[in-house]
């Protein structure tokens, strides 16, 4: 079963729907919401003639014209205080940054200006700015082009942090993002950037509210899989070969990291009593860190098992060679799914190493030890 | 006419062009008036001289902002401020910047820059609200156009860029003076917003208040650069410096770049020549840094005595009128310490709001928490 399949298709047998890429489904979503609002202006590195290095808004210029979509100087910090020099002047800035760890040298600026300005000025001044971030790997990018950011974003109070992980949400979430009065880090998975599917009832609307909303991308009994932008097709896959060990699993596409929706997350956990959050992005001090917590603190008595994560390695982002092993995996998650106390054994996962034993009755203490 | 042979100006230069040397600033600070308020003409001459309407306000708001500035630093000394940045001795950059500018225009000014939102009509009070340690920032920005005032040093400069830039799309004429130190202008942040002004010809003034000490590091330890002000000819912005202490220079050649920035032809950056007489803060002990002769060097360069010489020679402001200013400064002054005498109220909850324009569920369950807390303290006593 794939995610697209899973969660976009309604159930009427009507003619087969327009399919899109996500790339073209943001590009969609630009469009839209300049023509909606001609205060929305795009720009940054190569956006204008080029249309991006991943032609995300290709042909924009060309239609909207150089004053609505235009290139800047190659200076991350530049382009994001321009934005709010911009967003203060009353305009709606889309900006992108090329890749995530490109957008690094603009972290004060957003950290210290974009998160803080409502707050700063007691909410005289706010800032509608969107941060396009592709992010994140799996496509055998080389160094400082594959880096999961999320975390430096969401741990950042004044930020909404948004990743969709289906073609439709990339349209609907970035409208809502562009319509939103505050800033958005808007990050999208480059792998998914070529997964196709159709937007053509979510560009019929007009209002858009997914803000805050984690989507059930899968319904199951047994285990809940929380995942978010390009794990969630992750953790789609496993679910689909967890059938064959005879566990009925839900997932649950976190969606906008900030503002996190608990409600949902803890409705799936208390209803099925396990969970492992899955994350492509190091797992030390993570989202997924902060996912497990909340599910803790909210659905212990829920839960036979604790909360186990499927995370990226704590390296620095490996070559392409060896991506493969550093990207959370189908196996990995079906191995954490194993580990949820299906039985009475006591999980030997972190045992010191030649105590391992399972079955000993003090084998808990064994591993706290 | 120039009177300095050293450096004589090519004859060939258009007078229509905004600034006469092109990119260049002058080799040597544009000067009026002299430390003793003598009209001089040094590297000025296509500078027209500032009004003595102009020049009588200017004189004014430099005295009440000296007033203010002394005024705050006793308050921090007293405790009731957390901490206060003087700036006594920057009055002509400070007041000639504000004065230059229309009411419509923009400022983006620094944590230094108070005796400037004060010329701006600033309520004094809203401006020490932050080292009062009520808010982050206590006046209205769009309001009193002015942005917050920053501490992340030339952060803020890219801002004005890009609001003025926005201005300039939606047809608007106002020009953004943008704030910075000399040791700002090694931040890149400084750099960055020189390129994006000059590529966008964005309507910006960038005004470096040269006052030679980032803290206690002097001015040889930020740059090897001859003059702050030729930073701006490599990203091809029209510069200047100027006497910073000599606030009929200082108006002169800040009217002309406003003009210059408003009519389209782009920023201009102005590298003022100026002094921190007080140490950093309140906090810091200038004598760790610098001698008491290299301070009393600047005291006698004072920028309101000698504009005062200067109208007192003129004619264009007598005793009577020195003591009726003074009196202003005094009553304006004894206003701010009966108003800061009053503690400020501060909603507790008002710490959630504007994180957001709508707070999230977490933030929600936070304000309860608090508010129970609160509660809970209140029924105890």
């Amino acid at each position: 079963m794939t995610l697209t399949a899973a969660s976009e298709t309604s159930g009427t047998p009507a003619p087969a729907p327009q399919q899109v890429t996500m790339s073209g489904a943001i590009n969609r979503a630009l469009r839209d919401a300049m023509t909606a609002d001609a205060d929305v202006v795009v720009f940054g590195e190569d956006v204008s003639t080029l249309g991006g290095v991943f032609r995300v808004t290709d042909g924009i210029a060309r239609d909207f014209g150089q004053d609505r979509c235009f290139d800047t100087p190659l200076a991350e910090a530049g382009i994001v205080g321009f934005a709010v020099g911009m967003a203060m002047a009353g305009f709606r800035p889309v900006i992108e940054m090329q890749f995530d760890a490109f957008a690094y040298p603009a972290f004060e600026q957003i950290a210290s200006h974009v998160a803080k300005m409502r707050n700063r000025t007691a909410g005289r001044v706010n800032l509608p700015i969107v941060i396009r971030i592709p992010f994140a790997g799996g496509i055998g990018g080389v160094e400082h082009h594959c880096d999961s950011s999320e975390a430096y974003y969401a741990h950042t109070p004044g930020l909404k942090v948004v990743t969709p992980a289906t073609v439709r949400d990339a349209y609907t979430l970035l409208r809502e993002a562009i319509n939103d009065p505050d800033p958005v880090i808007f990050m999208e998975p480059k792998r998914l950037y070529w997964s196709k599917g159709s937007i053509e009832s979510a560009a019929a609307a007009t209002t858009f509210d997914s803000f805050g909303r984690a989507a059930v991308r899968r319904e199951g009994t047994d285990v809940t899989l929380v995942a978010y932008g390009p794990s969630v097709d992750v953790a789609m896959q496993a679910a689909s070969a967890a059938t064959e060990s005879g566990w009925s699993v839900e997932v649950v596409d976190v969606r906008t990291i900030v503002p996190y929706d608990d409600e949902t997350v803890v409705a799936s956990v208390r209803k099925t009593g396990r969970c492992v959050v899955v994350q492509e992005a190091q797992g030390f001090a993570g989202v997924g860190a902060e996912i497990a917590a909340r599910v803790h603190e909210r659905a212990f008595h829920s839960l036979h098992a604790p909360v186990l994560r499927v995370a990226g390695l704590d390296i620095p982002y490996p070559p392409p060679k060896l991506e493969h092993l550093h990207l959370p995996g189908v196996e990995r998650v079906l191995d954490a799914i194993a580990r949820l106390q299906w039985d009475d054994n006591a999980d030997t996962h972190f045992f010191p190493h030649g105590t391992a034993s399972g079955n000993t009755a003090n084998g808990n203490q064994g591993g706290a030890a | 006419m120039t009177t300095d042979t050293s450096t004589p100006l090519p004859q060939t230069v258009p007078r229509d062009q905004p600034f006469a040397r092109g990119l260049m600033p002058a080799p040597m600070p544009v000067q009026f008036l002299d430390h003793l308020g003598h009209r001089v003409q040094v590297f000025n001459d296509d500078y027209p001289e500032p009004s003595g309407e102009q020049l009588v306000a200017a004189y004014t708001a430099m005295v009440i902002g000296r007033r203010f500035d002394i005024q705050a630093m006793a308050l921090a000394k007293q405790g009731r401020l957390a901490v206060y940045p003087p700036s006594r001795g920057q009055e002509a950059c400070q007041i000639g910047s504000m004065l230059a500018l229309s009411k419509d225009d923009w400022a983006f000014p620094t944590y230094r820059d108070s005796m400037a939102l004060v010329t701006r009509g600033i309520d004094p009070v809203e401006i020490l609200t932050v080292p009062h340690g009520a808010a982050h920032c206590g006046f209205d920005p769009r309001a009193n156009r002015t942005a917050p005032q920053c501490t992340p040093l030339a952060t803020q400069l890219i801002h004005a860029v890009g609001f003025a830039s926005g201005e300039q799309r939606k047809g608007r004429p106002t020009v953004a003076m943008a704030f910075v130190g000399d040791g700002g202008t090694s931040e890149g942040d400084f750099h960055e917003a020189l390129n994006f002004a000059a590529v966008f010809k964005a309507p910006v003034v960038f005004l470096v208040q040269n006052n030679k000490y980032a803290i206690s590091t002097p001015l040889a330890k930020q740059t090897a650069a001859p003059s702050l002000g030729y930073k701006g000819i490599g990203y091809g912005i029209a510069s200047e410096q100027v006497d910073g202490n000599d606030v009929m220079a200082v108006l002169a050649v800040l009217n002309k770049a406003v003009a210059h920035a408003r009519s389209g032809q782009g920023p201009v950056l102005v590298e003022a020549h100026t002094y921190r007489l007080d140490a950093h803060t309140n906090a810091d002990d200038a004598t760790r840094y610098r001698d008491s002769d290299e301070v009393e060097d600047w005291v006698r360069r004072d920028p309101i005595a000698r504009l005062e010489a200067w109208l007192c020679d003129g004619g264009l402001i007598d005793d009577a009128f020195i003591a009726s200013v003074a009196q202003k400064a005094e009553a304006f002054a004894a206003d701010l310490r009966m108003r800061m005498s009053v503690d400020l109220a501060v909603d507790p909850m008002s710490l959630f709001d504007n994180v957001f324009a709508t707070p999230t569920p977490q933030l929600l369950e936070q304000r309860a928490m608090v508010k129970s807390e609160l509660e809970a303290e209140e029924a105890s006593r």
